[in-house]
């Protein structure tokens, strides 16, 4: 689960890590009255949308006055931002952050993510803060430094010291900068985040060390043991289509293509995509309904793939194991009737009770075609819809 | 021959008394799984399907010499089930449930590393070595028909997915030595690395299927060891292609981030160490059928 950085700052902040004080705000009127409450000559206007690279896309501003703040925000809310993690339908503003100004004398990076070579958490810093750590890591990956967190343990004090001598931390910052990585240490792992990134980590002038911005996501498979970081789910930045599948507990990503996948499985919803593509096609969505759908769980599926307009051909591709194929193929049938499907639909069962499945199709009554193997399944996928673009 | 079990191989099953523990039980014995022993604490001397439920893993294995055992418990409480079985005195634990958080499979690692024991997933179908029709050593929720007993390995980060390879061996007529589905999450047990060396030394297995996905690097650690180690035949295929990045497909494991983990970097790897890449799903029977001849 993805936060805004306006929730992220106020995690670090019950965690001890200093962040700047601001306000948020919905309306240029509300962004002009933070100016006003934080009364400092300086503020930033910030929108919060779940993605990185606001700022080249113009979503940050800086502004002197409390009308300043009021147009940047007025221009920023509404505003349709594509940056590098949006994907080019970008997101739209509905919220600004407005925060006090910085007496900024350096921007450092710091993050906690999980390793998946080490096994476990591991605390990343540099000194190129303010830029995007990716681009670090390709082309100067020696200025990017690692310590990792000891599972049961958390970060020792020494390699706190170790990251803020590498840091080039010195005097008052280094003792500020030690407890900061400390406090982000036990943030992560007290929470179950998958990433909690503060960049950048500014040294201001009076040597105080914060967090200028922050990214915070969580283990969705950890949420449990925090009812409490629900509150900061944002559904108006998912897409409606997922919110609607993870009712269902079903996997779906939406894509750009137009051909709807219906599959069991991550890894064969995956490869299904991948031969759609093979055969010149392109899906629409990823979408897997667990090793043991139910006929329920297929029906909300079905509904889901329908609903997108861009779907002009639907392809299920079920390989049954503990989900049989004669109840997914009757959850397929009741399905296409209720929503009376009115695009082409192509159906590849195998595996557990498949004759009885092909069977149930068959005596349907519905205008589908089957498929024997992965391949014939995407070819006719694909032929029936560039037939339905015609 | 096959890896890591056969038909004599004494299986307890954690969370015997749960829906899914009771359910896949009651599959593994009418496959011929030596299931000799069911835990669920508090519910010590009861029996579930027939088979004796014991309060703790190490009274189980006391009183019925598992070796094995294969865990059902919901992921809250799995962690903890792991461990269990880690101190218990079992030499492999198969860890099918899905959705643990990432933070506890990174203790359970950080625990077992120092002890004499392996974990197979978690979030993974299991492990199943075919001995006859119908029959054999299936320790996890893989449908057992599909597997014919064979000369080829298959390691898998995926379940279906492995389900389509090992029905095309078994179509093909080469069959399976034993199966083993490594699981989709971030941090797991055995690897790929683990279960080539596995199939490498096996007498039985003339050839092994391996099925990645998209994120992290286990693929390409997998290809240097088949680059400088491995003398059997390897056909590999990697979902994934169209995977866009930051989104995670499924498997909490399969998501490029950060540029990094992406399907052609890793067809790239294997091919570079002389794996068979199959371009398409369909096709891993039919190159395996190739490349023994």
């Amino acid at each position: 689960m993805k936060i805004h950085e306006y929730q992220a700052k106020e995690v670090l902040a019950r965690f001890g890590v200093p962040v700047p004080a601001g306000k948020i705000a919905e309306t240029p009127e509300e962004a002009q009255a933070a100016f006003e409450a934080l009364g400092k000559p300086l503020a930033v206007v910030k929108a919060q949308i779940h993605a990185g690279g606001r700022g080249k896309a113009g979503g940050v501003k800086l502004v002197r006055s409390a009308e300043e703040a009021y147009e940047a925000a007025k221009e920023i809310l509404g505003k349709v931002l594509v940056t590098h993690q949006t994907g080019p339908q970008g997101k739209k503003v509905e919220k600004v952050w407005v925060e006090e100004g910085s007496d900024i004398a350096r921007e450092l990076y710091v993050a906690v993510t999980v390793d998946r070579k080490r096994q476990c958490p591991v605390m990343m810093a540099s000194q190129e803060g303010g830029m995007e750590i990716e681009e670090v890591a390709a082309k100067t990956p020696e200025k990017i430094y690692y310590e990792p967190i000891l599972p049961g343990f958390g970060l020792q004090p020494y390699q706190a010291r170790e990251l803020a001598f590498k840091l080039g931390l010195s005097g008052t910052a280094f003792k500020n900068g030690v407890k900061v990585l400390g406090k982000l240490a036990e943030c992560f792992t007290a929470l179950d985040c998958s990433i909690a990134e503060i960049n950048p980590l500014v040294v201001t002038g009076d040597e105080q060390v914060i967090a200028l911005d922050g990214k915070m996501n969580f283990d969705g498979n950890g949420l449990f043991r925090h009812p409490e970081l629900m509150e900061y789910r944002d559904l108006t930045e998912e897409d409606p289509k997922e919110v609607e599948a993870s009712k269902y507990g079903l996997n779906y990503i939406a894509l750009d293509g137009n051909i709807g996948c219906m599959v069991n499985g991550a890894g064969l919803a995956m490869a299904t995509m991948d031969i759609i593509k093979a055969h010149g096609g392109m899906p629409a969505n990823f979408l897997d309904v667990g090793g043991s759908a139910t006929k329920e769980q297929v029906a909300g599926a079905f509904k889901i793939l329908i609903s997108d307009p861009h779907v002009q051909a639907i392809l299920v591709n079920i390989f049954g194991g503990i989900a049989k194929c004669d109840v997914i193929a009757q959850g397929v049938v009741d399905a296409a009737k209720e929503v009376q499907l009115d695009r082409p639909l192509v159906v590849r069962l195998e595996g557990t009770n498949v004759e009885k499945g092909r069977a149930i199709l068959e005596e349907s009554g519905l205008s589908l075609e089957t498929a024997k193997s992965l391949d014939e399944a995407a070819e006719k996928a694909v032929a029936a819809a560039k037939g339905g673009a015609a | 021959m096959s890896v890591l079990v056969d038909a004599n191989t004494k299986v307890l099953v954690q969370g015997i008394t749960g829906k899914h523990g009771q359910f896949h039980t009651e599959q593994m014995l009418a496959y011929g799984t030596n299931i000799v022993a069911g835990v669920t604490p508090g519910k010590g001397g009861q029996k579930a399907v027939g088979v004796p439920v014991f309060n703790t893993v190490a009274e189980a294995v006391e009183a019925t010499g598992a070796e094995v055992s294969v865990v059902y418990v919901p992921a809250p409480f799995c962690a903890d089930a792991i461990l269990e079985s880690a101190d218990g005195g079992v030499r492999l634990i198969v860890a099918i449930t899905e959705h643990i958080p990432v933070l506890d499979m990174a203790k359970v690692q950080a625990i077992l590393k120092d002890k004499d024991v392996r974990l197979i997933g978690p979030n993974c179908p299991g492990i199943i070595t075919p001995t006859g029709d119908n029959k054999g050593c299936k320790i996890g929720i893989m449908p057992g028909y599909i597997h014919k007993p064979g000369r080829v390995g298959v390691v898998s980060r995926s379940g279906t997915l492995t389900y389509e390879a090992v029905w095309q061996l078994t179509c093909e007529g080469l069959g399976q030595s034993t199966c083993i589905g490594i699981g989709g999450d971030p941090i797991n047990g055995t690897n790929f690395v683990d279960c080539l060396e596995l199939f490498e030394q096996d007498e039985a297995t003339e050839g092994v299927i391996m099925i990645g996905e998209i994120g992290g690097t286990a693929e390409e650690e997998a290809a240097a060891y088949i680059k400088a180690k491995m003398s059997k035949p390897v056909v590999g295929f990697i979902a994934g292609l169209t995977a866009p990045p930051g989104k995670r497909m499924g498997h909490a494991g399969a998501i490029i981030s950060g540029g990094k983990g992406t399907a052609t970097e890793k067809i790239a790897a294997l091919r570079e160490a002389g794996v068979h890449v199959s371009e398409s799903p369909s096709l891993l029977g039919s190159t395996m059928k190739k490349v023994l001849g």
